[in-house]
């Protein structure tokens, strides 16, 4: 294929276009068009002559009319000739492009812009907490109205997801609190034997699974699998406008949907949380056997000594609580969700980094309490 | 012989395309010839949309050849098919526009991948297309979802159009329009397809858009193509299930309106 031109034709004001006008092209006839030939100013008259041009596109076509609209800013009065038939319509038709140009976005301040978005983020968490609370209110009410009717209550639901969220995730919270039990007791030995009190690393297991590492990575873990679950589960169903197709049955989706998804967390999360702890002291026997050389017998009796069964119930009490959390943020996000696929998937991430947060902040809490009453 | 194939854009023979145990499409045979609408009209779930989605090379098929603009097509082909696709441009059902990019880079999306062009050209370009489409050039500036569903389709079609193709598919164009926006929509398609000399095959349910800018209309029924032809001829088929489509009370009472 040859290559387009745009050259002087016979007279000094007549202009030649020739070759292929498309995008295949784009690249030379970016560059004719760019460098117009000058015409004499005296001439006011300009032809440009297009019965050799080949094929044209859109492209070619808002090329030449810029050659034009050039031309006619210099004051000349550019026309065209020779136009084949079947170009003439994309012609006019880009002839009436461009005459206008968009109106350019306003630039806004750079400080402004960030100055405004902490005091949305700010004002964000008041919202993003009143929602918290006005779903624990629902919860509550609906339990109410559970405990005076108990037929109310899903209970196929209710076992299902229980079924769900703790018979399924039992595999996955051995594993995970088995190789950190380990890893916290290779940590410990391999330290502390630098000053001879490797034996102590069983207090440390111990105390540390029981108290705190075996509810806070287990509840890490559920908000992770369950509570994102909640949130898309339930998040579908708004977009699917389900819940709305609930409210106007006259029943109420907290009842339905959130109070048996928020009771089979309750029971899974203590259930789960007993389990991962003994496998995480499970996980630090083992590596106390191989990596610190000390026999099951022993670890079992230090242990003994080590732990009361305070330490367990500090860690078991924490349960229900940080399940009730979970369950909370998970269902008030889902019903957030607004009826775009892209809200599902933000405010799925928003329920588990948010759940994660107050999960430990909760702690945190609840070591100052247990502090304080001596336990 | 050569004459022919030279004036069909698309040619399908004997195609089969199935999932599972089921054949959707058996033995399907069509041509669309160059700078003609034809329509393409079926029940729901028999198959339109699977034979649309087999032609551009989404759904691997099981048998049978299809030629774009007479070059037989291999799907296998990455390089090949890439080439290929600069011939079409194809207008999903939804849209399909790039949610993170606004309305003017969806448009330059296609030109900025294919072609060498300044960004000035590429504006100046993709604010063409918008007003060609009866966009405002303003639209260019906002994101997918602030569309509504007749501007979605128009900015979804510029984007079909960015780099000239040749054939145009269109999914079900005026589906989710109301009657005003799809018959603006139809006759949109009817002046840039005299304009630019396209080919346009579409999967439509829309009676109107078959009556008013379809040159030939192909009915799909168990598979096969039972009938094409001008509307005339399909409105007169003795195909049972053709004559039903035409002649259901809903497809009566919009003939009596138009007489």
């Amino acid at each position: 294929m040859s290559d387009p031109t745009l050259t002087r034709g016979g007279s000094p004001s007549s202009l030649i276009a020739s070759g292929p006008w498309t995008a295949a092209q784009s690249v030379s006839l970016e560059r004719l068009a760019a460098a117009l030939p000058t015409i004499d100013a005296q001439k006011k008259d300009v032809v440009i002559d297009l019965s050799r041009v080949e094929h044209l596109d859109t492209l070619g076509a808002w090329l030449l009319e810029r050659v034009l609209r050039r031309y006619q800013l210099q004051d000349l009065k550019p026309t065209l000739v020779g136009v084949p038939e079947r170009f003439r319509g994309l012609l006019e038709k880009i002839h009436d492009v461009n005459r206008r140009p968009p109106v350019p976005q306003r630039e806004r301040n750079k400080l402004a812009v960030g100055l405004e978005r902490i005091g949305r983020a700010t004002a964000g968490l008041y919202t993003d907490f009143g929602h918290f609370l006005a779903m624990l209110g629902a919860i509550g009410v609906s339990l109410g109205g559970a405990v005076l009717r108990p037929r109310s209550l899903r209970a196929t639901s209710t076992v299902y997801h229980l079924y769900r969220v703790g018979w399924q995730a039992v595999p996955i919270i051995f594993l995970i609190t088995f190789l950190i039990g380990g890893i916290i007791a290779q940590q410990g030995i391999f330290h502390f034997r630098k000053f001879g009190a490797d034996a102590y690393v069983v207090d440390m297991v111990g105390i540390l699974v029981l108290r705190e590492i075996g509810v806070l990575i287990v509840s890490i873990m559920v908000a992770g699998r369950s509570g994102s679950a909640y949130t898309a589960e339930l998040g579908s169903m708004k977009m699917r406008e389900e819940i709305d197709a609930l409210r106007t049955m006259g029943r109420d989706p907290v009842s339905i949907l959130v109070l048996p998804r928020v009771i089979a967390l309750v029971c899974a999360l203590p259930i789960l949380t007993f389990l991962g702890s003994m496998a995480a002291l499970y996980g630090g026997g083992l590596v106390a056997w191989f990596y610190g050389g000390m026999s099951p017998d022993i670890f079992i009796a230090r242990l003994r000594e080590a732990v009361s069964v305070t330490h367990f119930e500090v860690g078991i009490i924490k349960a229900p609580f940080m399940a009730l959390v979970i369950g909370a943020v998970a269902c008030s996000e889902g019903f957030r969700v607004k009826g775009s696929a892209e809200s599902l998937g933000m405010q799925t991430t928003t329920s588990v980094v948010k759940s994660i947060f107050l999960v430990i902040v909760l702690d945190g809490l609840f070591a100052v309490f247990f502090a304080s009453i001596g336990m | 012989m050569q004459e022919q194939s030279q004036a069909l854009a698309i040619s399908v023979r004997d195609l089969t395309v199935g999932f599972g145990e089921r054949n959707v499409l058996d033995g399907l045979s069509l041509d669309v010839r160059r700078g003609e609408i034809l329509g393409l009209v079926g029940a729901s779930g028999g198959g339109k949309s699977v034979l649309l989605r087999t032609i551009i090379g989404l759904i691997p098929p099981r048998g049978g050849r299809i030629a774009i603009m007479g070059a037989q097509t291999d799907y296998g082909d990455t390089a090949a098919m890439q080439d290929i696709g600069r011939h079409w441009g194809i207008l999903f059902q939804q849209g399909a526009l790039f949610s993170s990019l606004t309305v003017q880079q969806n448009v330059q999306f296609p030109m900025r991948e294919n072609l060498e062009i300044s960004q000035t050209l590429l504006d100046e370009l993709a604010t063409a297309k918008l007003e060609m489409v009866g966009l405002s050039p303003d639209d260019g500036n906002k994101f997918p979802s602030e569309l509504s569903g007749g501007m979605t389709k128009r900015a979804a079609l510029a984007r079909a159009l960015a780099l000239d193709p040749e054939i145009v598919f269109l999914d079900e164009p005026t589906s989710g329009l109301d009657p005003i926006s799809a018959s603006d929509f139809d006759a949109l398609i009817s002046t840039l397809q005299q304009t630019l000399g396209l080919t346009v095959f579409m999967v439509t349910h829309d009676l109107d858009s078959l009556n008013t800018v379809c040159d030939r209309v192909a009915a799909l029924s168990d598979g096969k193509i039972v009938e094409v032809g001008p509307i005339e001829q399909l409105v007169s088929s003795q195909h049972p299930w053709v004559r039903s489509y035409f002649h259901n009370a809903r497809a009566r009472t919009r003939a009596a309106e138009s007489h």
